[in-house]
């Protein structure tokens, strides 16, 4: 019972302190920062003496079953909880580091005007880590790790009025978003795996992870480099990397606490609380030390030509990262945990007194300078120095690897559907979707050679829908409806494998209407006032003038890409549940177009609301700041 | 290739050198004018014309000014004055209403960046967003000065010449393009070849150039600064402007062939003919005059107080009694006014002084170890002397955090695991207990107090690289007489003569050097302070200065001393030289100082809105003296923020006016400068620093994005030359945010009390100096020392200003008045 009250708490008081933080009124900065201080305050005694009395007890991993969210029988949704020493560390070190950022974010953020903003991100962002820290499950980690893919878009674009960071945060969702569809397809395939919602300590229990694997060996190992994906894209190893530094855009302790020190070192947790089921998968094992490999020889020499401090930090931080993926291949937890708490305590000083770097050097330099210092590079070959130094000014062309590989093609295939306006999306789309449905209703009549293929045609039609949701220059609003509409794709296409409850597709699309008026309302209004700064090709900062509307369709845009407040969320995860074994296409494409969907709202709301206002009757910030 | 004589590069280079941000690295930061370039123009043409050319806002917000107004902080009455003298009597009503009522409009749209947007319309290109990250990242590794461990590994012949070499000897490469590669390899190429390319019409090729350099004005800006100051970065770098069009355009090139490939052409095409170009005058917006008359009652509405409290001066000469227990000479600077007013206040008989805070004395400073030699003067001041230090125990200690190690491989792999620890540790300490840190800026590390300097010259042909060591007794005596006879303190010396230097101390903070003397190019002035004194105690010199008219009795000794604004600490030099006499009225003076540094800090700690005010003097004084100390502390001090008056006279004509610390005071004496000869030294000073200070603060108030840094939160250290917002962005000049946020956007005011005809003679001396009063861009008030009448300086004349202003307030409980607000407080005798 201790147990269970204790480890709740640690996620019920951020999450109290957060509610809190929303509904203090803004002119009271102290009020802010004493919440979050309080809380944090709290949080950190009792993390520290519930260590202290599991460790006496005898650290034995606990689970807590938490909260059913759904049941059906065959069907459980739950939230899980789970504390191990993995959990003990995580959670002490990040309670330390946001206990004193908290302390020192009340002085340094004074008189910024975003400063309620940034406290309600801030423990918005601690309740996300604690949440993902003390996940019992898949479906757990996910609620967090969402959770905090948001948290770091408002973080980044803190200065939402400045075009670079507003960018920026959108791009970083975005590659968040991609390592998403690992943990996505990991909770899918772990479903038919298991064959039900399992708990990580399950894990523990080497002879059940060993009979299943035996089995299904080829799954195992896919969801091994699934979760790969996912903790490389959240560690910023290869090919993620870049993201790390283009995310040092807010105020430094933000930076500090968030790329510098813990965020970052969320794909180390993924594999550590995942390396029992694992660690018998030598392929695996190979994949992930070699990630890490690869990332710290080619991160290294990038830190070394970084002349800007940040992003120094940002790289060096990275490499080590890279270490920490050898050190849990090779199933050295306990050294990880050092690694991890050393180098999220080390970055987030250096982040800290980063400004102090020009004093500090200027004067090393003052009365110590010698001209051109030779370096280990200089005794190379000079045309391998030279490559070597222009590739890692160049990052090692990681930041145009997406753009080129990933977001470029589906712009092109979104580009193909430029034919769809606002005017005449219900024209197509009704008609379309009808007949749809009419096949669904009247599967008799389709041969029995399509009929397997049907679902995977939705699921590729919904898919497009998104593509174009995402590439959209022009109409808001059909962007809008565009994610909605491949929701319903992904109900029918599912609908298709086996005759199921009809409230389960109930309880997937309620979330998406309502969310979806909700934000379609907000962006009419919008247009209705700004008929002519209203599209999608550049940035608008109306947020400037409609803070309020602003707020408004971020939460709806969350309710539709199916963030964890809408039952959308749990819908996701259930109708996941219903993609057969042997439709990787299906499941590919539903996950896709879930994370494209996500990022094509995420765009809508950056380029309407955020970036330089586009009226000039106040400053406004030059388009490279 | 022939070009047509239309375009002429020489030309629109130094065009744009003169409009793009003058601002040095960050290590010699120094306050300018921000639009310096537009000084040739009245101050509100030129600033409508900067707003139309390049976007930027120049005046405060309406809603602002209209929120004052109903606050009572815009004077109604001297809003119609200002109203009636710049339009009629008869349009009054009409005008009033629009400042009012009229609703928030756009500013025009800004003629730069037309030519550019071009690309994005007809090419659908975002050529910034394709070309600036490679020409930042490569502009940056060429210049940087310490950041990166593995410098731009091409011996520095300039940027072109190092990215030729790079290119040619590489399998990595950042120009793809063949052509562009080909325009890169060909010596000959010129940019004019390039533009043709790009631009293709001639007509157009220097306004396109505007508009690409101004795209990212902070590193053209800095490029610029450093072909023409090279000396300002200590491991020296060959770069132009020149280089860095030509690498921009070459890169322009490449993005174009490598987006487009053969499918686009140059922009001459699609340049509608109707385009503006870039600088045409501007032509009358009534939006722009709104904001105008609004400023104007701004200024007036305080200077009106201002010059009616000067004229309530004493008005008879009073000849003191006794003499003085000590003088005290200080910086002119702002933060001097209320140390000033303090130390006064607890030792009423002294007198203090104040003077451009280098003391008479241009000269370098070269620190023992130190590698280099730094400048202790004003910025434009070229220096012939060298002061050279030795016997110093100054060492300064080492930070492993900034160590190069910790972001090696195994080096950030056992730093990590062992020191990370200790970090974690250090951070707390630094947040619950600041202390003293390696990382700190301390205004008293700039010298160690007991080394020895050397002051006086022994061989006038022994140089140090090509400057005089130490200065000649005949030029220590005309410094000191120039310095005496300006400030008029050429008799009734105390036994004491303090000569205080002033610095500042901070942690954190990129601008540290813009905190410190701007007088002594943003270094502490204790070595001037130092100097300045031991010339005053020289007996040869006194023996000069006697034979000049300027009896410095025997028991008369000067004393150096700094004053750090930050923690509101003091300490004084050589006290060794002191007779046994002085030592003892050193001791109960040291008492006066410290309690005045404790109220100045109890003062100051009204605008720090995180410290209570009302506590006790010691207490407050205490947690003032941790904000130097703090990480997390961006505003350590106000530094000059709320500066708005410049006064030139004697102190004893403004020692009854509470001023809040908005005033650079500079003492002078018009009766023993009847010719103004003093005065036109002093004022050639002050217009440029004081008034470059004041509108520095000026536009990065009302302009904080564009012409201010912006927050400094987020700021990130490029180089060790600049700060840019994040990874990407362009480097951002002017303040930041944190420096201005109580600033109130006045022009400042300069009074000076002399006689019209003789200020006029003086500031007509100089056409640079003149500039600045005949512009407009600082006021100009007269303060007739018989009649105390007021001439206010306008249209190149002096006028007859009678203020509106009938009383002025005199406040009895100065203390407590001051712990109730943090506000701007308006002018109060003190009673």
């Amino acid at each position: 019972m201790i147990h269970q009250l204790t480890i709740s708490s640690f996620v019920i008081l951020p999450l109290l302190a957060f509610v809190i933080s929303l509904l203090l009124p803004k002119s009271k900065e102290s009020g802010f920062s004493m919440v979050a201080f309080g809380m944090i305050s709290l949080q950190l005694l009792t993390v520290t003496g519930y260590i202290g009395y599991w460790m006496l007890s005898g650290s034995i991993p606990i689970d807590i079953p938490e909260l059913e969210l759904y049941n059906n029988g065959d069907y459980r949704f739950l939230l899980d909880l789970y504390f191990d020493s993995i959990a003990a560390v995580y959670l002490w070190v990040g309670s330390f580091i946001t206990f004193l950022i908290t302390r020192y974010s009340r002085f340094y953020m004074h008189l910024e005007s975003g400063y309620k903003r940034f406290f309600n991100t801030l423990l918005f962002f601690y309740l996300a880590y604690s949440l993902t820290v003390l996940a019992g499950n898949f479906e757990t980690l996910f609620f967090g790790w969402e959770m905090l893919g948001i948290s770091s878009f408002l973080l980044i674009a803190f200065y939402r009025d400045r075009y670079l960071p507003v960018r920026n945060a959108v791009k970083v969702f975005s590659i968040y978003r991609i390592g998403d569809i690992g943990i996505i397809l990991a909770m899918w395939a772990s479903h038919h795996l298991w064959h039900e919602n399992i708990a990580f300590i399950s894990f523990l229990d080497e002879k059940l992870v060993a009979h299943h694997l035996v089995a299904h060996e080829g799954t195992g190992l896919f969801i091994a480099v699934c979760l790969l994906v996912a903790a490389a894209a959240k560690s910023a190893q290869l090919p993620f990397s870049s993201w790390l530094p283009r995310a040092m855009e807010g105020p430094t302790p933000s930076s500090a606490i968030f790329y510098g020190s813990l965020s970052v070192h969320f794909g180390v947790f993924l594999l550590l609380r995942t390396y029992p089921f694992w660690e018998h998968q030598l392929i695996a094992r190979i994949l992930i030390g070699l990630t890490g490999l690869i990332t710290a020889l080619i991160a290294y020499p990038i830190a070394r030509v970084q002349s800007t401090i940040k992003t120094q930090i940002a790289y060096a931080s990275i490499a080590q990262i890279g270490i920490m993926f050898i050190e849990v291949a090779l199933g050295l937890e306990t050294l990880v945990l050092i690694h991890f708490a050393g180098n999220a305590f080390l970055r987030t000083y250096q982040l800290l007194v980063s400004p102090s770097v020009v004093a500090y050097m200027i004067r090393d330099k003052f009365y110590h300078f010698k001209p051109r210092e030779i370096t280990l590079e200089d005794t190379f070959p000079k045309k391998l120095e030279y490559s070597l130094y222009m590739l890692s000014l160049k990052e090692w062309n990681l930041d145009h690897f997406f753009n080129k590989w990933v977001f470029g093609p589906v712009k092109r295939v979104g580009r193909k559907l430029d034919f769809l306006t606002p005017r005449n999306l219900m024209f197509i789309f009704l008609p379309v979707y009808a007949f749809g449905l009419l096949l669904y209703f009247n599967q008799e009549y389709i041969p029995m050679e399509v009929l397997p293929y049907m679902p995977a045609l939705f699921g590729f039609l919904g898919m497009l829908l998104v593509f174009k949701a995402f590439s959209e220059r022009t109409y808001p609003r059909l962007a809008l409806m565009l994610v909605m509409a491949n929701h319903f794709w992904i109900a029918l296409a599912v609908s298709f494998n086996e005759r199921f409850d009809y409230a389960q597709t109930q309880i997937y699309l309620s979330g998406v209407i309502v969310a979806g008026v909700i934000g379609y309302w907000a962006l009419n209004s919008l247009r209705k006032n700004e008929p002519n700064h209203f599209d999608l090709n550049k940035y608008h900062g109306h947020v400037y003038e409609y803070p309020k509307l602003a707020l408004v369709f971020l939460i709806a845009a969350l309710g539709v890409m199916g963030f964890p407040i809408t039952p959308t969320f749990v819908g996701v995860d259930l109708l996941f549940s219903h993609i057969h074994e042997d439709q990787y296409f299906l499941a590919a494409f539903d996950a896709i177009s879930f994370v494209f969907g996500g990022i094509a709202l995420i765009r809508i709301y950056a380029r309407l609301f955020l970036g330089p206002h586009v009226k000039n009757y106040h400053p406004t910030a030059l388009k490279t700041s | 290739m022939a070009h047509p004589v239309s375009f002429d590069l020489q030309h629109t280079l130094h065009e744009l050198g003169h409009y793009l941000p003058a601002q040095a690295p960050l290590k010699d930061f120094v306050h300018h004018n921000t639009l310096h370039a537009f000084q040739r123009l009245p101050f509100h043409k030129a600033v409508q014309t900067a707003s139309e050319n390049f976007g930027y806002t120049v005046y405060w917000n309406l809603e602002k000014y209209r929120e004052l107004y109903h606050r009572n902080k815009i004077n109604p009455e001297i809003l119609d004055r200002i109203i009636i003298s710049h339009k009629s009597a008869d349009e009054l009503s009409r005008w009033r209403h629009l400042l009012l009522h009229s609703p928030l409009a756009e500013f025009s749209e800004p003629k730069i960046g037309q030519l550019r947007i071009l690309w994005k319309k007809h090419f659908n290109l975002n050529l910034d967003k394709e070309v600036h990250q490679n020409l930042f990242r490569i502009i940056s590794a060429y210049l940087d000065q310490g950041i990166s461990i593995w410098n731009f590994p091409v011996e520095s012949k300039g940027l072109v010449a190092g990215i030729r070499t790079l290119e040619k000897n590489s399998f990595s490469s950042f120009i793809k393009s063949k052509r562009a590669r080909q325009l890169l390899f060909n010596n000959q190429t010129k940019i004019e070849d390039l533009l043709d390319v790009l631009v293709g019409n001639t007509d157009r090729y220097a306004q396109y150039l505007f508009d690409q350099q101004f795209a990212h004005p902070g590193w053209s800006g800095m490029v610029s600064v450093l072909e023409n100051h090279p000396e300002s970065l200590l491991d020296k770098r060959v770069i132009t402007l020149k280089d860095l069009i030509f690498l921009e355009c070459i890169l322009e090139i490449d993005a174009l062939d490598r987006r487009r490939g053969s499918n686009w052409s140059a922009l001459a095409a699609y340049i509608p003919d109707h385009l503006p170009g870039i600088l045409d005058a501007p032509i009358y917006s009534e939006i722009i005059e709104i904001h105008k008359l609004w400023q104007e009652a701004m200024e007036w509405t305080y200077y009106d107080q201002v010059i009616k409290g000067l004229q309530l001066g004493p008005e008879k000469e009073e000849k003191p009694t006794t003499t003085p227990p000590f003088q005290a000479l200080f910086c002119i600077d702002d933060r001097s006014c209320s140390i000033r007013r303090y130390v006064e206040r607890f030792a009423p008989n002294a007198s203090t002084f104040g003077t451009a805070g280098f003391f008479n004395l241009p000269f370098y400073f070269q620190p023992e170890h130190g590698k280099f030699m730094t400048k202790v003067c004003p910025a434009p001041v070229t220096p012939l002397h060298v002061i050279k230090e030795s016997e110093s125990k100054l060492r300064h200690q080492k930070d492993a955090h900034f160590s190069k190690h910790t972001k090696g491989i195994f080096g950030g792999w056992a730093i990590s695991q062992t020191m990370g620890f200790w970090s974690a540790l250090k951070l707390a300490k630094s947040i619950f207990l600041p202390s003293e840190t390696p990382a700190m800026v301390s205004s008293f590390h700039h010298m160690d107090p007991n080394g020895k300097l050397t002051v006086s010259c022994k061989n006038p042909d022994h140089k140090h690289h090509g400057l005089q060591i130490g200065f000649t007794v005949s030029e220590m005596a005309a410094a000191m007489e120039g310095l005496l006879k300006s400030i008029g303190l050429v008799a009734d010396f105390a036994p004491l003569v303090y000569i205080m230097g002033h610095g500042a101390s901070s942690v954190n903070n990129t601008h540290y050097a813009g905190y410190d003397c701007g007088a002594c190019s943003g270094r502490s002035g204790s070595v001037n302070a130092r100097v300045a004194a031991q010339i005053g105690n020289n007996p040869e010199v006194r023996i000069i200065l006697g034979e000049r008219g300027i009896q410095i009795p025997h028991t008369t000794q000067f004393v150096g001393g700094l004053h750090d604004t930050t923690r509101d600490e003091m300490v004084f030099f050589d006290l060794k030289v002191l007779s046994g006499v002085n030592r003892v009225l050193h001791e109960q003076n040291l008492q006066v100082f410290e309690t005045a540094l404790d109220y100045n800090a109890k003062e100051r700690s009204r605008r720090f809105q995180t410290i209570n005010s009302k506590q006790a003097v010691k207490k407050v004084h205490d947690q003032v003296k941790l904000r130097a100390l703090s990480l997390f502390e961006p505003r350590p001090e106000w530094n000059h923020a709320t500066n708005a008056l410049c006064i030139v006279g004697r102190r004893e004509n403004n020692r009854h006016l509470f001023l809040d610390k908005r005033a650079f005071l500079n003492s002078y004496d018009y009766r023993i400068d009847p010719e103004g000869t003093h005065l036109f030294g002093i004022l050639k000073a002050v217009a440029p620093v004081c008034g470059g200070i004041n509108l520095e603060y000026y536009f990065s108030k009302v302009d904080n994005q564009r012409l201010g840094a912006g927050s400094k939160l987020p700021h990130n250290v490029i180089g060790l030359i600049g700060v840019a917002n994040g990874m990407g962005g362009d480097l951002r000049t002017g303040l930041p945010q944190q420096m201005v946020d109580i600033h109130d956007p006045l022009r400042i005011l300069i009074t000076v009390e002399h006689f019209p005809e003789v200020i006029l003679k003086a500031i007509q001396t100089s056409q640079s100096t003149y500039e600045w009063f005949a512009n407009d861009w600082v006021k100009l008030v007269c303060i007739n020392p018989e009649s105390k009448q007021a001439l206010v300086f306008r249209d190149e004349r002096f006028e007859v200003y009678e203020p509106i202003t009938q009383t002025i307030r005199s406040v009895h409980d100065l203390d407590g008045l001051l712990e109730s607000t943090g506000e701007n407080l308006p002018v109060f005798l003190i009673a």
